[in-house]
């Protein structure tokens, strides 16, 4: 990513600081001073205010419909989530969505079964990630700029296989179960996936050497690759499931809005992105959760709920709150840090004043 | 992807000199590049549709890449000190709206001070972007995807939904988007005379070539005396207030405006400075060759519609130029360093 060394990875030190052999005190401060604890207390200020905006906020029914809404988002920012924590990044996933879902209707136009479409579909998002992999890592191309370039690219062929037209006409049974909840209960099926998703996401990046590779490559690529990591190849890997998932959503928006068509999905990858970023992830790479991620999709989610129910506040905050949020959770880590740093200098000055800095 | 302006440390002035004419040359033919495309384009459509040279349709396809070429010249500046602004689109829908606002309710107003305060808002935007990138220390990408959004739900929340209809705007304002002096359009002459000052600020002035360092070695300018937070917050100050610019053109070009105005348009113009040989990276490109790519782009379009191309391909070409485009950049970045790097060894050996 636009990587600069100056201003680079501000808060990596405070989160790491307390793990060794702290005092209890320092290991608490460290765990509530952790981004993730930011989140939740962000989080039960939006249900709290929410709740204040409308009674309709903490209900079941608006949980099943908020989270609905953000299925598709929320899926593909796990897979990002991996992407930028290697210090990539990949803004066509939304493209990739409306590929899969062009090539559903085509191919469900043809007359295939859902059941055979669906892994024909995982496999063209797996060769859009592929391309873009290759073009990054054997290409050395900047992942910024090819991947808007294919966010045009693949948008496009989506519109080249079924134009203007849409589908809707796929059977009952596929569009309830995208629609449906989960076994009577009022989570919905998509949450359940994306749960089952997360697990696995989480599980691979932050318990596998996979995942501490991708760290590793995150937080100083040249580096890892001359400690023996297969750089280019973890690259591609994480290109190829972004694609992957990103055809998965593909197929989810479509069933659930009983609806393919190439125009779904427009600006997705930028909500993507703010998720991820809101969850901790940093842009220089290297640093993030998948914890944080689910509680950033949360706290987006809630926000957006809160504002849509809310009779007295227009709904066009939304924007500006995520604006807010997004620029903040950069923002404030770094003010603090500054301010810390600040008063550090100062006080090693008033203690060896003659090496104080002029 | 720093093939920089500025170079690597030369051995003596004489080489310093002759590396600098080899990046020059290498500018030139960037460009040269994307103008022989353009010819191409332009020659086999009109081969295969000879109404797309009339005066008409090239009169359209130039008014339609000016807006674009503006505010590519801003991208420009943003991206040569190796940050990226993509809140071009939304401070353009936010301007847009005002200039279209202000002049319904006045119509007496005169049309500079209308694009003063159009462009003003604009350079506001963009001065709270580069308040938080340079002062904030917020990456460039983190800042302005948020304020993309942050712009345009001010957009909304202004317009309520309303929009500014072209019968309450006065005549001289459309006229401005739509009329023509010795045949050339005033759209199209705005652009040029933009780009042509940008672009030679950019070459030419000191401050302008200390973009370039900047964005080619952000710490090792610092250490040279470059008041980078100066001349960052300059180039997105800049960059706001030529996207400002941008909107008034779009309101007196379109007549109509809503808070939607220019959803999208970030992409393009960030593809049209780097299909123009703008390294994303920052350190390399200019604002000519920019511009060259909003044409280029823009004329891609027209030449699909014209031949009746499905317009379902437009999309599909325009990504895959901007793949090509910086292929070859990562390609002729590649050869020139080692030719650098050559010459400096043949002159130490």
């Amino acid at each position: 990513m636009l990587a600069d060394a100056a201003t680079s990875e501000p808060s990596a030190a405070p989160s790491a600081a307390p793990a060794a052999g702290a005092t209890p005190g320092a290991r608490v401060r460290g765990v509530l001073g952790r981004w993730e604890a930011l989140l939740i207390g962000l989080l039960v200020i939006t249900f709290v205010v929410g709740q204040g905006l409308s009674t309709e906020f903490l209900t079941a029914d608006s949980f099943t419909t908020g989270s609905l809404d953000l299925s598709e988002v929320a899926i593909m920012a796990l897979a990002l989530a991996l992407v930028i924590v290697a210090a990539e990044i990949d803004l066509s996933i939304a493209s990739v969505l409306a590929l899969s879902s062009a090539v559903m209707a085509d191919l469900w136009n043809r007359g295939l079964p859902l059941e055979l479409i669906m892994p024909i579909c995982l496999v063209v998002g797996g060769l859009c990630g592929a391309f873009n992999g290759v073009l990054v890592t054997r290409l050395g191309l900047p992942s910024l700029a090819v991947t808007i370039g294919t966010l045009a690219l693949f948008r496009g062929l989506a519109f080249v296989v079924i134009g203007d037209e849409s589908v809707t006409d796929f059977p009952v049974s596929w569009t309830d179960r995208a629609f449906g909840n989960f076994a009577g209960t009022f989570v919905p099926n998509t949450m359940v996936l994306f749960a089952g998703l997360a697990v696995g996401f989480g599980v691979l990046l932050h318990f596998t050497p996979f995942g501490r590779s991708v760290f590793a490559i995150g937080a100083n690529e040249e580096a890892s690759y001359f400690s023996g990591l297969r750089v280019k190849r973890i690259k591609l890997i994480l290109f190829v499931m972004a694609g992957i998932v990103a055809a998965l959503a593909g197929i989810i928006i479509s069933l659930r809005n009983s609806t393919a068509a190439a125009n779904v999905g427009q600006g997705f990858e930028l909500t993507a992105v703010t998720a991820v970023l809101l969850g901790g992830v940093s842009i220089f790479g290297g640093r993030g959760t998948i914890v944080g991620v689910i509680l950033a999709l949360l706290l987006l989610g809630g926000i957006q709920k809160a504002l849509l129910l809310s009779e007295s506040i227009s709904s066009y905050w939304i924007q500006i709150v995520t604006g807010a949020l997004l620029v903040g959770s950069v923002l404030g880590p770094n003010l603090a840090r500054r301010v810390s740093e600040t008063r550090r200098r100062r006080s090693s000055q008033s203690q060896h004043p003659e090496e104080g800095h002029p | 992807m720093s093939t920089s302006a500025v170079g690597p440390p030369a051995p003596a002035p004489v080489e310093g000199a002759r590396a600098r004419r080899l990046t020059e040359w290498v500018f030139r033919i960037r460009e040269l590049g994307i103008v022989v495309a353009l010819g191409l384009l332009i020659l086999v459509t009109a081969i295969l549709e000879p109404r797309f040279i009339e005066a008409d349709s090239l009169r359209n396809l130039a008014l339609n890449a000016s807006i674009f070429a503006i505010l590519a010249a801003g991208q420009t500046l943003v991206i040569v000190t190796r940050n990226v602004d993509l809140s071009v689109g939304s401070v353009l829908g936010l301007s847009a709206y005002f200039a279209g606002d202000l002049l319904s309710s006045n119509p007496g107003l005169p049309l500079p001070v209308v694009f003063l305060l159009g462009m003003g808002l604009g350079a506001v935007c963009g001065l709270f972007n580069g308040i938080l990138v340079t002062w904030g220390q917020v990456p460039a990408l983190v800042v302005t995807l948020g304020t993309l959004y942050a712009f345009r739900g001010l957009a909304f929340l202004w317009t309520d939904g309303s929009q500014v209809n072209a019968e309450t705007l006065p005549d001289a304002f459309l006229d401005l988007g739509t009329d023509s002096i010795l045949g050339v359009p005033y759209l199209v002459l705005i652009a040029l005379v933009v780009v042509l000052a940008v672009g030679q600020w950019l070459r030419d002035f000191r401050s302008g070539r200390e973009l370039y360092a900047i964005g080619s070695n952000p710490d090792g300018a610092r250490l040279a005396g470059v008041r980078s937070d100066r001349r960052v917050l300059t180039a997105f100050v800049a960059a706001g207030a030529l996207a400002g610019l941008g909107g008034v053109l779009f309101t007196a070009r379109f007549g109509t405006v809503d808070a939607t105005a220019g959803v999208g348009y970030e992409l393009t113009v960030i593809a049209a400075a780097v299909v123009g040989g703008v390294a994303i990276f920052g350190g390399t490109g200019s604002v000519y060759g920019a511009a060259l790519g909003a044409l280029l782009l823009g004329c891609i379009t027209s030449s699909l519609i014209v031949l009746r191309v499905e317009a379902f391909w437009q999309q599909a070409a325009i990504g895959a130029l901007l793949l090509i485009a910086v292929a070859l950049d990562r390609f002729l970045g590649l050869r020139i360093d080692t030719a650098l790097r050559r010459r400096s060894a043949r002159r130490a050996g």
